[in-house]
């Protein structure tokens, strides 16, 4: 139970201000006492009833309380609770207000029965008003943080996202093989800088377009290999297998990219004598989906992921994968990632032909 | 003096070639005795041509330049001082890091030729002063296993993974649980590693290096490359003639070989 002072400052400042609106009214219904003598009635009322809800919401268990987003104190209380508190504090701070403000002004006489209903009446108006007001303030703030914790979430995702695509490891190592060719071949360097210029763009602005053709996400992956290509020497064998009535089927953009990263990372990189990766797209047999297969040699998949995998990327360019395709296309999209018959790893997409 | 001899490690084909290149002009008199593209060939190549200098990528496939420096640094022969070692890399920021911690040379790729030359001028003052009597490999050794413990650089783990209470070994059409609390040592054969207890064997597939991040280090530790001890059932440790340190236990008749990396540890306090 933490109490945040300077937010029970504002409340009660908040409510002091309201106080004195509603002792101009009260001045109205009652003219004779002058609006100072209906500013104590009210203030004391007013005042009670606030800090009786305010300290009183402590006592009601954390977990019955909406969350208070920004700061750690404790929120409104839940459901019946929250009425509960409100209906007593609006009943202590009526009886006790009034007896402190008589108290306070050496009132002796009892008021009237009839002045005394209309006070009750003025109490509960305001109280609920009061009450309402402080409700809907600290929903809006608990939504409100809520979406900027939503959008850094968001952001966040689409930082990691970035960052798995622009591995600073093979940056580094394309710059520096860039630098070896610049001397040797200076043709071979223009034509890397160009794929990695390509890449790079792709990278960096692919992924706002919600979908492109397949002919765009392949030149891509040409590009990503080409570049991979001249890294690994003889050690990679690719092939990029895109029939013609496919080149412009949609897909979302680099959807293959960490999946054609992984299996040289994981399957081809790690074997003294290299391998090969095959990316292929074709029809399912009833003509009506699309299937993308990302196929390697080298190293064989383990299951379960050995630990390694989660720093190294490996986990979360498939949780991206997948998380991709069901935000995309929910139900009508299988992702598996298998070792087949001969022993290659394949990762398969099936998504719907558009 | 003969001219030194060095050994480059660099699956990159292109960049294998800069490097030799890089060093022809900066360190003229330097002789590369042979250029490999793993981790194995490296380990392998350097014990058969011992050089006194070795440049190692630190991501190769096979093996890691770091496992393949431990390989060849537990092999090498007592009587010739070890090689002089620099580790390169392209991105790494364990590896950089961990090296700045060490004090071990290292070139960041792509090699800017400043760079290059300053390490050459240390590499050529240490070989220079290396007097054949005065050899301070245990400073070596000690760096080696220093950044063989680091996280994330030789074991690969990222973070600190659970702690394994209980091994799953299969034999035959039963998987065996085998608390951790009786293993008394692990050894790597092959593709497998074995697992022995007071009174039985057992055989899993997981490597030695995944198993040793989920394991307490205080409790086991790393003798050699393929071995994992139970330090308490440990009996004691026997020097032999030829200076090998070897372990026996309390509950099993085998005596372990501590490799030459890991034999500082065994000291009387």
């Amino acid at each position: 139970m933490r109490i945040i002072w300077l937010d029970a400052l504002r409340h009660g400042l908040q409510v002091l201000a309201f106080c004195c609106v509603v002792a101009v009214f009260t001045t109205l219904v009652w003219p004779s006492g002058g609006y100072p003598r209906q500013l104590v009635y009210s203030v004391c009322i007013g005042g009670l009833t606030w800090l009786v809800i305010e300290f009183g919401r402590l006592l009601v268990p954390r977990e019955h309380c909406h969350r208070n987003p920004e700061r750690q104190g404790h929120g409104w209380p839940r459901g019946w609770r929250g009425l509960l508190l409100t209906a007593i504090g609006i009943t202590v701070g009526f009886f006790a207000g009034t007896r402190l403000a008589a108290w306070l002004l050496g009132d002796t006489a009892h008021m009237p029965q009839r002045d005394l209903r209309m006070a009750l009446v003025v109490t509960i108006a305001a109280g609920v008003v009061a009450s309402f007001y402080f409700h809907t303030r600290g929903r809006q703030s608990a939504l409100q943080a809520h979406i900027a914790s939503a959008e850094r979430d968001a952001a966040l995702a689409r930082l990691m996202l970035l960052q798995s695509q622009l591995e600073p490891h093979m940056l580094f190592n394309t710059l520096a093989n860039l630098r070896v060719l610049i001397g040797l071949d200076p043709a071979a360097a223009q034509q890397m800088l160009d794929r990695l210029g390509d890449y790079l763009r792709a990278t960096l602005g692919g992924s706002r377009a919600a979908l492109h053709p397949l002919a765009d996400e392949f030149e891509r992956l040409r590009d990503y290999l080409e570049l991979i290509a001249v890294r690994m020497g003889p050690r990679l064998a690719w092939r990029l297998d895109l029939p013609d009535a496919l080149r412009s089927a949609k897909l979302p953009p680099l959807l293959l990219q960490p999946l054609v990263e992984n299996a040289i990372r994981h399957g081809l990189e790690p074997e003294v004598a290299g391998g090969s990766v095959q990316v292929s797209a074709r029809t399912t047999a009833d003509g009506s989906r699309l299937a993308l297969q990302v196929r390697n040699s080298g190293t064989p998949l383990t299951t379960p992921l050995p630990q390694t995998d989660a720093r190294l990327g490996r986990s979360f360019g498939l949780a991206q994968v997948r998380e991709r395709l069901q935000t995309l296309y929910g139900d009508q999209a299988t992702f598996e990632l298998i070792a087949d018959s001969a022993g290659q790893t394949c990762a398969n997409i099936v998504i719907p032909l558009q | 003096m003969t001219a030194p001899r060095a050994l480059i490690a660099e699956d990159e084909p292109l960049l294998a070639q800069a490097l030799r290149q890089a060093l022809a002009e900066a360190w003229p008199e330097l002789v590369i005795a042979a250029t490999v593209g793993d981790g194995f060939s490296a380990a392998r190549e350097a014990l058969a041509l011992r050089p006194e200098v070795l440049f190692f990528d630190i991501r190769m496939p096979g093996q890691s330049g770091l496992d393949a420096a431990a390989e060849l640094f537990d092999a090498w022969p007592r009587e010739s001082p070890l090689p002089l070692l620099v580790f390169t890399t392209a991105y790494d920021q364990y590896a950089v890091q961990a090296f700045e911690a060490q004090a071990v040379d290292y070139l960041l790729k792509p090699i800017q030729h400043a760079r290059l030359e300053k390490s050459i001028q240390k590499l050529r003052q240490t070989l220079a002063a290396k007097a054949p009597a005065a050899i301070d490999d245990e400073a070596t050794l000690q760096r080696l296993r220093q950044l063989l413990a680091v996280p994330g650089l030789a074991a690969g783990a990222g973070g600190t993974p659970p702690r394994l209470a209980v091994l799953q070994a299969s034999s035959g059409s039963t998987i065996r649980m085998v608390p951790v609390a009786e293993v008394l040592y692990f050894e790597a054969a092959d593709k497998y590693v074995r697992v022995l207890t007071a009174t039985h064997e057992y055989l899993i597939r997981t490597p030695l290096k995944e198993l040793a991040a989920q394991l307490d280090p205080q409790e086991f530790w790393q003798v050699h490359r393929g071995t994992l001890v139970r330090i308490g059932g440990v009996e004691a440790a026997h020097r032999d003639e030829a200076g090998r340190l070897f372990l026996q236990l309390r509950e099993r008749p085998e005596r372990l070989a501590v490799s030459r990396l890991y034999a500082p540890l065994f000291k009387a306090m």
